[in-house]
């Protein structure tokens, strides 16, 4: 007598609401028993449109939008706009903003990464975690709040500058920031890096090789978490970056355990580039003297005419860039964050394309989770660090 | 009717209704769900600064089942709104919803193909929430708002038992 | 390394490159879509370019702008060279009734979802793609958004300006 067995999977569905995906995703499983045998994500539950409704602004108009793309590092994204556009313009920015740029994205990548930290171990069960990595993220949200008026959303940097001048007590609040966060970081090193939960369900897991990772397209901790040394803001500098020095962490692993350990040495390596900025931060305007394209300052607006009539075009018309296609890339708390901008001599952008880190990081999944266990599908959505309105943007 | 006066120290008398409001608003528990920006902040309000849980409402359930409360906090696109709706009838009665942002009220900066034009479209809202994103001291006004109207609720009202 | 990809591409494919423009220190190449595929492989197998990032495929909908003559689409390669650090714009003119262009998923498996997006928004059909489908539209959605012809807005706010009915024309 034969007995005729059958390998029968099961079809698991994750999401799209579930609390450990982050956001909006859906994660099509088929289990075997508890292996995972094919991982199918399926996303597009917060696609906003939101190239679409560039196409019909203003360029400077487009800016909110920008924040509200990755939420979790608003000035990052508002930054990869602004280079993008100041470079299909060939205008310069002057000094000290470019070392308030860097401060402040700088730190957009420290409370990015807080917030992955705290969710990252809320998911694999350290629920402590996330409330204090809250409990810094709010005194950078604080100077975010005293500089642009708004806590997370703070559409600062415009083209040609900045919105409003630097508040008064600038220094002192970063310095104060620059004091606490390392006391913070030193905790959560102490609760989560010899943790034996924590190491026995990130070390191992998630594994993805440097060939397959450059083959995928994954940018940012992702990518380095495999060893591979990419980092814009060294390879390609923008925005002043070849000023300053720090370091590249560079994984070797290539598991959940080594993308940890890449964020956390990012936040030091961003306070310190933040420190550096303070430091050399040079007196003068906040935004670039070009007539027609960046607004006057404001006294000037009050006492003389032509600035009165430039403020005016600029806010009811635009300004019209040269033909011509540009694309910036930028090294948000993701990864790669490209703007590619394509100007057809009107005042509105014809095509405006972002090149989303966490979609490409995303793509990846599959390679990530296939043959792993269950569970471990968890803490590899985690370690890509995706923000869903990125993702469908 | 002097009724008061014969009952022993250590009870009080007040109507069902009564009673039972104060029980609900001090319990309620809101559904784990966050679409997008707004989430953020929502996090923010139950995390170490604002604390909700001076509320009652530290629990996030992750079951619409076992949740009273709906926070729709961030864009609703268009792909999304039948998973909204199966949420909102998964969760038993009585339930509450609060509209966070202007995206979830009104679609916000968002007039596209993409996003539903405020979620009243698709389940009834009782509070909404403005701001873009609201602060945490909004959302925590909202829900203030919110137990007011709790309050003020009886059970004769089929819709809520 | 401008000039040594130019020397490279010229040598092995003469008058495959129907342009190269420069614009803000980015160098973009034209090429048609026949010859694509193999100029990427050699490109990625170069080991002196070495361009094994491909970091984005993305189009454009030149629609009422002299799109008979030159073709509606224009798909953009973007390639990356981690070596050289360098990058590289590749792109293709494609007609409205033919988009259909050969799919680069075989050389890097970043296409995968990148093309899908460019289908999904622009409907150019990718021929040997493993899964052409629908990626972040809802699939009752008909048309592709991002198409210069498909309206930002399928309902207009109404504003009734505190009146029930439209006041009468005389």
């Amino acid at each position: 007598m034969t007995v005729e067995t059958k390998k029968k999977t099961m079809n698991l569905n994750m999401g799209p609401q579930h609390p450990a995906t982050h956001g909006v995703l859906r994660v099509e499983l088929e289990l075997d028993g508890e292996t995972v045998v094919k991982a199918t994500p399926h996303i597009g539950y917060l696609h906003t449109g939101i190239e679409k409704t560039y196409e019909s602004k203003l360029y400077y108009k487009c800016i909110p939008m920008t924040d509200r793309m990755d939420y979790l590092a608003p000035m990052s994204n508002n930054l990869g706009f602004c280079l993008a556009v100041e470079k299909l313009l060939d205008i310069e920015v002057p000094e000290k903003v470019v070392y308030a740029r860097v401060c402040l994205t700088e730190l957009t990548r420290v409370i990015s990464h807080l917030v992955w930290v705290g969710t990252h171990a809320l998911d694999i069960g350290a629920m402590s975690m996330l409330l204090y990595a809250f409990r810094e993220r709010e005194l950078i949200l604080d100077l975010y709040e005293a500089c642009a008026g708004q806590r997370m959303m703070s559409t600062y940097f415009r083209i040609g500058g900045l919105a409003y001048d630097l508040p008064k007590d600038f220094e002192k609040r970063v310095r104060d920031i620059l004091k606490k966060i390392p006391e913070g970081i030193k905790d959560y090193e102490r609760l989560l890096n010899d943790n034996m939960i924590f190491r026995k369900r990130t070390i191992g897991v998630g594994k993805i090789s440097a060939e397959e990772a450059i083959n995928c397209g994954l940018t940012g901790p992702n990518l380095r978490g495999s060893g591979v040394n990419y980092d814009v803001r060294k390879a390609n500098p923008y925005c002043g970056y070849e000023k300053f020095n720090f370091d590249v962490p560079l994984g070797k692993n290539c598991d959940v355990y080594d993308r940890y350990l890449i964020r956390m040495e990012e936040m030091k390596q961003s306070l310190s580039i933040a420190k550096q900025a303070l430091d050399g931060m040079p007196d003068g305007p906040f935004r670039a003297h070009v007539p027609g394209v960046v607004l006057p300052p404001k006294e000037d607006v009050l006492t003389k005419m032509e600035s009165l009539i430039f403020h005016f075009k600029i806010i009811t018309e635009g300004f019209k860039p040269p033909k011509g296609v540009v694309y910036n890339a930028i090294e948000s708390p993701k990864g790669e964050l490209g703007f590619f901008i394509s100007s057809d001599g009107t005042n509105k952008p014809h095509r405006v394309r972002v090149r989303p880190p966490s979609f490409v990081n995303l793509s990846a999944l599959p390679k990530m989770v296939e043959g792993g266990m269950l569970a471990d599908v968890i803490a590899c959505i985690g370690s890509i660090d995706i923000v869903l309105g990125e993702v469908d943007r | 009717m002097g009724l008061e006066e014969k009952i022993p120290e250590g009870i009080a008398i007040t109507s069902l209704d009564k009673m039972v409001n104060w029980a609900r608003k001090r319990s309620m528990w809101p559904l784990g769900f966050g679409l997008a920006c707004c989430a953020i902040e929502m996090i923010s309000t139950f995390a170490s600064r604002y604390d909700l849980a001076r509320y009652g409402m530290e629990i996030l359930r992750p079951s619409p089942r076992q949740a009273d409360l709906i926070i729709v906090s961030g864009r609703l696109s268009v792909k999304m709104a039948p998973v909204l709706k199966r949420l909102y009838d998964q969760m038993p009665n009585p339930k509450w919803v609060i509209s966070m942002g202007a995206c979830a009220s009104c679609g916000g900066v968002f007039n596209n193909y993409a996003i539903v034009q405020g979620v009243d479209k698709i389940i009834p809202v009782d509070i909404y929430v403005p701001g873009c994103p609201p602060r945490p001291e909004q959302l925590i006004d909202g829900i203030m708002k919110l137990y007011e109207k709790v309050e003020k609720e009886s059970l004769l009202d089929k819709k809520k038992i | 390394m401008e000039e040594k990809t130019k020397e490279f591409l010229k040598e092995k494919f003469g008058d495959a490159i129907i342009s190269e423009s420069e614009f803000r220190g980015q160098l973009s190449l034209e090429t048609n879509r026949d010859n694509l595929f193999d100029l990427c492989n050699s490109l990625k197998s170069s080991s002196e370019l070495d361009f094994n990032f491909l970091i984005d495929v993305c189009a454009i909908d030149w629609l009422g702008q002299d799109e008979e003559a030159k073709g509606r689409f224009e798909v953009f390669y973007n390639l990356y060279s981690l070596k050289n650090k360098f990058r590289l714009l590749i792109r293709v003119r494609l007609s409205g009734n033919d988009a259909e262009i050969d799919s680069l998923t075989s050389i890097w498996q970043s296409a995968n979802w990148l093309e899908r997006e460019v289908y999904d928004m622009f409907g150019v059909e990718f021929t040997g793609h493993p899964n052409l489908t629908k990626i972040v539209t809802p699939d009752e959605l008909k048309g592709h958004p991002l198409r210069k012809d498909f309206s930002l807005t399928y309902e207009t706010p109404q504003f009734s300006h505190n009146k029930n009915e439209p006041p009468e024309v005389i």
